[in-house]
């Protein structure tokens, strides 16, 4: 009896824990750039608090260009993501409804279906990187085009990847912030019983897809609501994606930023910690921008879900077919032309295939690859494994200690993904540095651990809260303890969702590059360090090299996560 | 003897049983009778120590259990449907069960002779989904039986077997509380189960 007093008595420990690693750095961060940005920072000789930096951050020549363009190119992706998520979803929940139909739209569908969403495993950089090589004017569809009908001798003098627009940055966020929505919309759909609201909204004239807006949106949304607000505050801020397709001249907030913590001159530390609170309030301000404007549309279209319209709206199924596929098309074919330029000995424009291949990119970078390929290794699966063990014992405490999971633990878990990088890393950097912290391997897990605990959490949380309570149950009468049921009988059942959850976790630590650069203190060199760094002028094969291992790497994972179970239990009916 | 002193039973705010009395003696099958919904299951779960008791208390061979943790009570428990756990062998189910004293060579012996016992020998590796339902109604039965209990506590075990199949399954039940002198709590919506239990009847 005292041991399971024991055990089940330090549970409440393990939400504490979480919630401290958590809240903690991201306090600290804050502070670390809010006091240099009032000019204090003792170690570069600020000992007064003063508003000068602001002064000299406002009338800096670049930043009114900055701003404009940070805004635009945040709001602009995140509007299309969602309305390309919503749109796939509406079309994809259909086919699943109807289960057996057959025809070709919907073998499409479910084509799309299948590949956009384990496109969200495909780190962020990869992506841009592999987009990059696609639109560029002496990229793969140049290429294709002038081959195929143009004829074009040299490449056009378009400007498209690192366009003044930001248009090729929106283009690399919507490719990877669709499938992601895509998929918290699809997850969300069975909680509101969407398809027996469009079945009622059928049965009473109302077309599919309008009985979808009507019925199943307005409900939808609430549940989705903190996953747009990530996206929203993730591409106002994102550095790596704007580093390699943004525009240079000037950049986006965030890069501008950068640039002024690289600069030899220390004391533009003080200016690029104005930047960041400037950053973190622009994306305060665009979120309570968007929920104001959420509000403002129901209320202009109140009126409109009732007001009895029927029929249908013409021709959706086919623009969300070709969205649909043109997404799938590009993310497709930006990852093969990494494959590509990684294979190839020279490619010179105006070629659509390579002129010789070979594997000498591989082997001439084959010891740096495999030093990288550990370090990211090391850190994906140490940080993988601390954020299983609090998480599990999160859950672990809701269920023995009956906690509800409150609305207050979900925003915290989100808090992380809904303040810039930029901003509390920086600061974070700023303090590491002044307690001699920087650059050590604790720190780097920890920064990390900041962005794979939400997702693991939100992945196995609810396959944890889902499995039949009778099995723990009979366990207890049959005489095991809660540790002894932990381990014999849920880990076990629950190994496809822990797995699944360890590959995303693992997918997102990978990804990481500001975190990484700024609390690693550059002393560590991560496949997603590498390529980004790479993308700045190097040969074009040694950014495939870098970046379709980036890209490979979670995809890895995933199938282990996969496939272990199946093996696993493959003489297991019930659990295949 | 497994005995229960006024318990009472609250679900938002109604009283579904008040100041309940009731005494099983070894070897005797009780059966606690009612439409569903009159908190029967409950007051086995609340006996079993997954559900916490909100007034009275529950002794069992003169010792409260009021403060126990469900998995040091030994009251082995049948619920309607087997739940064998689908990741373990049929075999590993019945591991599962067996006090982790009994070592070795002893173990898998005891085992072996538990699945002969229940007409299952030689099919130790076998994956619980592919046995009838049958079968594994007799696997759930000597797991609970494997964990040594001092009584049984059954919700409705009989309730998803077939008319042939429940009548063979009871009478094994039943013959196992005798045999081994285990006082035994029926909770059933069926009269033909309380019938053939013989024992008391009380009705919420």
């Amino acid at each position: 009896m005292a041991t399971t007093i024991r055990t089940v008595s330090l549970l409440p420990a393990f939400p504490i824990l979480t919630q401290l690693l958590l809240l903690l750095p991201i306090a600290a961060g804050l502070l670390g750039v809010l006091l240099p940005s009032l000019g204090y920072l003792p170690d570069l000789g600020g000992n007064q608090f003063h508003f000068e930096i602001f002064n000299q951050l406002l009338e800096h020549p670049a930043l009114p260009h900055a701003v404009w363009l940070t805004l635009f190119s945040g709001i602009i992706a995140t509007v299309l993501s969602l309305s390309f998520a919503i749109l796939l979803a509406a079309m994809l929940s259909r086919e699943s409804l109807t289960g057996n139909n057959k025809n070709k739209m919907a073998s499409l569908f479910t084509i799309i279906r299948r590949g956009l969403i384990p496109l969200i495993a495909v780190p962020h950089a990869a992506m841009a990187l592999g987009l990059a090589f696609l639109v560029a004017p002496s990229g793969w569809i140049v290429r294709w085009l002038s081959y195929l009908f143009m004829g074009w001798e040299t490449p056009p003098e378009w400007v498209t990847v690192q366009d003044p627009f930001g248009l090729s940055l929106i283009l690399g966020l919507v490719l990877k912030e669709t499938p992601y929505l895509l998929l918290m919309i699809l997850a969300a759909l069975p909680q509101i019983r969407a398809h027996e609201y469009i079945r009622i909204g059928q049965s009473l004239g109302y077309g599919y897809f309008l009985s979808w807006l009507k019925l199943v949106l307005p409900q939808v949304y609430p549940l989705i609501r903190l996953p747009v607000f990530a996206v929203l505050a993730f591409s106002l801020s994102v550095v790596d994606v704007a580093l390699i397709l943004g525009p240079t001249t000037p950049p986006t907030l965030s890069v501008l930023i950068l640039r002024w913590i690289d600069d030899p001159d220390l004391l533009f530390r003080f200016l690029a910690s104005a930047g960041a609170v400037l950053l973190l309030l622009l994306t305060l301000g665009s979120l309570i921008f968007w929920r104001f404007s959420e509000w403002l549309i129901f209320q202009k279209f109140r009126n409109w879900l009732s007001n009895g319209k029927r029929g249908n709206v013409n021709g959706v199924h086919n623009i969300a077919a070709l969205s649909g596929s043109l997404l799938l098309g590009t993310a497709f074919l930006s990852l093969l032309s990494l494959a590509f330029w990684s294979l190839s000995l020279r490619w010179p424009y105006p070629l659509v295939l390579p002129q010789r291949w070979s594997s000498r990119n591989w082997e001439r970078h084959w010891s740096s690859l495999q030093e990288t390929a550990f370090t990211t290794l090391e850190v994906g699966v140490i940080t993988g494994i601390i954020a299983l063990f609090l998480v599990v014992g999160c859950l672990e405490n809701e269920q023995w200690r009956s906690v509800r999971f409150s609305l207050r633990s979900q925003w915290m878990l989100y808090l992380p993904l809904l303040i810039p990088q930029a901003t509390f890393l920086l600061g974070i950097q700023i303090l590491a540095v002044r307690m001699e912290m920087d650059g050590t391997f604790l720190l780097l897990v920890w920064s990390h651990l900041l962005f794979v605990l939400p997702y693991i959490f939100l992945t196995l949380a609810d396959p944890w809260r889902n499995l039949d309570t009778r099995f723990p149950k009979i366990g207890q009468c049959l005489g095991a303890s809660p540790l002894r049921i932990l381990f014999r009988i849920k880990l076990p059942l629950l190994l496809k969702p822990l797995l699944v959850a360890a590959a995303i976790g693992f997918a997102v630590s990978v990804a990481q590059y500001l975190p990484t650069l700024f609390a690693g203190g550059g002393r560590f060199a991560t496949l997603t360090t590498e390529a980004v760094s790479y993308a700045t002028g190097a040969d074009r094969r040694v950014i495939g090299v870098y970046g379709f291992l980036q890209a490979m790497f979670p995809w890895i994972a995933l199938l282990l996560a996969l496939a272990i179970p199946r093996w696993r239990f493959r003489n297991r009916a019930a659990l295949l | 003897m497994l005995k229960l002193e006024n318990i009472s039973l609250k679900i938002d705010g109604n009283s579904l049983f008040s100041k309940l009395n009731l005494e099983v003696k070894a070897g005797q099958v009780t059966t606690v009778m009612g439409p569903s919904g009159c908190g029967k299951s409950t007051l086995l779960r609340m006996i079993a120590g997954l559900e916490s008791v909100d007034t009275g208390t529950i002794e069992f061979a003169d010792r409260t259990l009021d403060n126990l943790p469900s998995h040091e009570r030994k009251l082995g428990i049948l619920f309607q449907d087997d739940l064998l756990f689908p990741h373990l062998s049929v075999g590993e189910n019945l591991a599962f069960a067996l006090p982790a004293k009994i070592k070795h060579q002893e173990r898998r012996d005891q085992i072996e002779q538990a699945l002969e016992e229940i007409e299952l020998s030689g099919m130790y590796e076998r994956d619980p989904a592919s046995l009838s339902g049958g079968q594994r109604a007799r696997v759930a039965l000597m797991r609970t039986l494997l964990a040594q209990p001092e009584a049984l506590l059954l919700d409705e075990p009989f309730s998803k077997l077939d008319q042939e199949l429940r009548g063979r399954f009871r009478k094994q039940v039943f013959a196992y509380a005798v045999k081994n002198q285990l006082p035994t709590l029926l909770v059933t919506h069926d009269p033909a189960d309380a019938k053939a239990a013989g024992g008391d009847i009380l009705s919420l």
